[in-house]
């Protein structure tokens, strides 16, 4: 069985861009746009690895993290997060972060990065 | 004029660099070589009559030895190590060294200076960098569409097999966000542009342009340019914000222009005075009509602050003695926050700004809420505080400051944050 990414990112052409990079390398990509929803998506789809945005509308990227780290469930869920500023990075670090992408990033880091998190 | 204890020690250098004997001088001035002796290594002070002879062998300006040229140099020196904290300089020495080495003193004096020019306009680019809300939402958005071009390009590039449907759609995702990335660093340029313009203040916000613009014209126009039109030198200014504001600005002046025309202006501040309150029953306006046109009035001085109901100043007329926040939060015990908690109740007051000596001002402050989308609609609510210079024989009613950072008060019961003026001393 494939492994499962969801992937929060408003953007929808950033998003569309990593779905189908995602896809291709045979991973399953759910994809929420909406900060507020992302949470209920994440308990609803158990994804196996989580791709979040740090500028999100409705729950910011920050507090998303913050919410899934304090939930035993989700305690353990790698997160790579899409950060646009240095000052950012340190407080997704210190929020519990797995890893981060700086924007602009480029395709084969994203997909080295998914890989190397999921152990493959 | 008084002279520094030092002085003999400059005569001795004076006369080691002009290659005299001790005896020599001395004898030509008139006194003993002991005598001589003495003076040069300070034990004896020198003045009179025996300093003229003295300056006349050596051959120097007498006004040279005085102390004066020296006592700005000591307390350059004096505010460079207070700054300097923790290097420890030689305080009992301090004059003998700028006696002896009044170059190398001024020196060190303009090298503080210049740090500390630097160390402000680090802050002030620091503060924009960091807080400046326009600049972050264009490199926000710069760097989402980068992002995104960058990862669409790629797949366009190095998919091999790419299917024709995926091939059209990322061709139109990276269309779309190839114009939202020009758009983006398009508005970015702009805005660093127009900080270039004025490079000497640092990077300019669109407010202080359109106050540098209003500065050159004197603060007003006259009710025939304003009719004519100035978009002329709208177009000049260099943002885009800045043009916005400025026909904002302009709009209003035509309509104030339009409700007390200037001749017959000119004649009721004649007869009522520079009074806000007493002129807008005048004219049946708002005493904020009122204190715009007081404000374009060249003769009058006055100065003007409006400010929206967070407290923004949103235009900054300064008046001679009444400094001006450039940028950040003014002093909250100004009359104008008091008028902007009480809409419609005048506030008047005398007051004294830190740091300008017994110089006065008479104020004037109100404020008026607003509600252009009927009741339905949020309140706005805009306050004005009109500054005159106060008659003498006043006493002042409160003493405020211009902003917390450069404010010398030290026992203010409304301060935010420390002063730098009262860290330095």
């Amino acid at each position: 069985m494939s492994q499962h990414v969801l992937l929060i990112e408003d953007e929808p052409n950033i998003a569309e861009a990593i779905r189908f990079i995602l896809t291709r390398d045979g991973w399953t990509v759910s994809h929420v746009t909406d900060g507020s929803a992302a949470l209920d998506r994440v308990r609803s789809d158990r994804p196996d690895l989580v791709i979040l945005d740090h500028m999100l509308p409705g729950m910011s990227g920050l507090e998303i993290l913050a919410a899934l780290r304090a939930d035993p469930e989700t305690k353990a869920l790698p997160v790579m997060m899409l950060t646009a500023r240095g000052r950012d990075r340190e407080m997704a670090e210190r929020a519990g972060a797995d890893c981060f992408m700086s924007k602009p990033f480029s395709n084969a880091e994203i997909l080295a990065e998914v890989r190397s998190m999921m152990g493959r | 004029m008084p002279l520094s204890a030092f002085t003999g020690t400059r005569l001795r250098e004076r006369r080691l660099a002009a290659g005299l004997r001790q005896a020599d001088v001395a004898a030509a001035a008139g006194i003993s070589a002991s005598y001589l002796n003495l003076i040069e290594h300070n034990r004896r002070k020198v003045g009179g009559a025996v300093l003229d002879r003295l300056a006349e062998v050596l051959g120097f300006d007498r006004a040279a030895l005085a102390q004066g040229s020296d006592s700005a140099l000591i307390e350059g020196l004096q505010t460079a190590m207070a700054r300097g904290a923790g290097a420890a300089a030689e305080l009992d020495r301090l004059e003998e060294f700028v006696s002896r080495f009044p170059g190398w003193a001024a020196l060190l004096v303009s090298l503080d200076a210049r740090v500390q020019t630097l160390e402000r306009a680090i802050e002030t680019l620091n503060d924009r960098m960091t807080h400046d809300p326009h600049l972050s939402q264009s490199l926000h958005e710069v760097l989402s569409s980068l992002s995104s071009v960058r990862a669409t390009a790629a797949i366009l590039a190095e998919t091999e097999d790419l299917e024709p449907d995926w091939a059209i759609r990322f061709h139109q995702n990276l269309h779309h966000d190839s114009e939202r990335l020009a758009a983006g660093a398009e508005s970015l340029v702009a805005y660093l542009d127009a900080g270039s313009a004025t490079a000497e203040q640092g990077i300019v916000a669109p407010q202080e342009e359109v106050e540098e613009w209003l500065k050159s014209r004197g603060w007003g126009f006259d009710d025939a340019a304003l009719e004519a039109g100035l978009e002329g030198e709208v177009a000049m200014l260099a943002s885009t914000a800045a043009r916005s504001l400025a026909r904002d600005l302009l709009a209003r002046a035509v309509e104030d222009a339009r409700a007390l025309p200037t001749a017959r202006f000119t004649a009721a501040v004649a007869t009522h005075g520079p009074d806000p309150f007493a002129l807008s029953e005048v004219f049946a306006c708002d005493p904020l009509v009122a204190m715009r046109r007081l404000a374009g009035t060249p003769e009058l001085g006055a100065g003007l602050v409006l400010c929206d109901a967070s407290g923004t100043l949103t235009f900054r007329k300064p008046a001679a003695g009444f400094p001006l926040p450039r940028f950040g939060s003014a002093c909250p015990l100004w009359p104008l926050y008091a008028a902007l908690g009480r809409a419609l109740q005048p506030v008047e007051a005398v007051v004294q700004m830190a740091g300008q000596g017994e110089r006065l001002h008479h104020v004037s402050a109100w404020s008026a809420p607003r509600h252009p989308l009927g009741l339905r609609g949020p309140e706005l609510r805009e306050a004005g505080m009109l500054i005159l210079p106060a008659n003498p024989g006043h006493s002042p009613d409160i003493a405020i400051g211009s902003s917390c950072r450069i404010c010398p008060r030290g026992d203010c019961p409304v301060r935010r944050e420390p002063s730098i003026l009262s860290a330095a001393s």
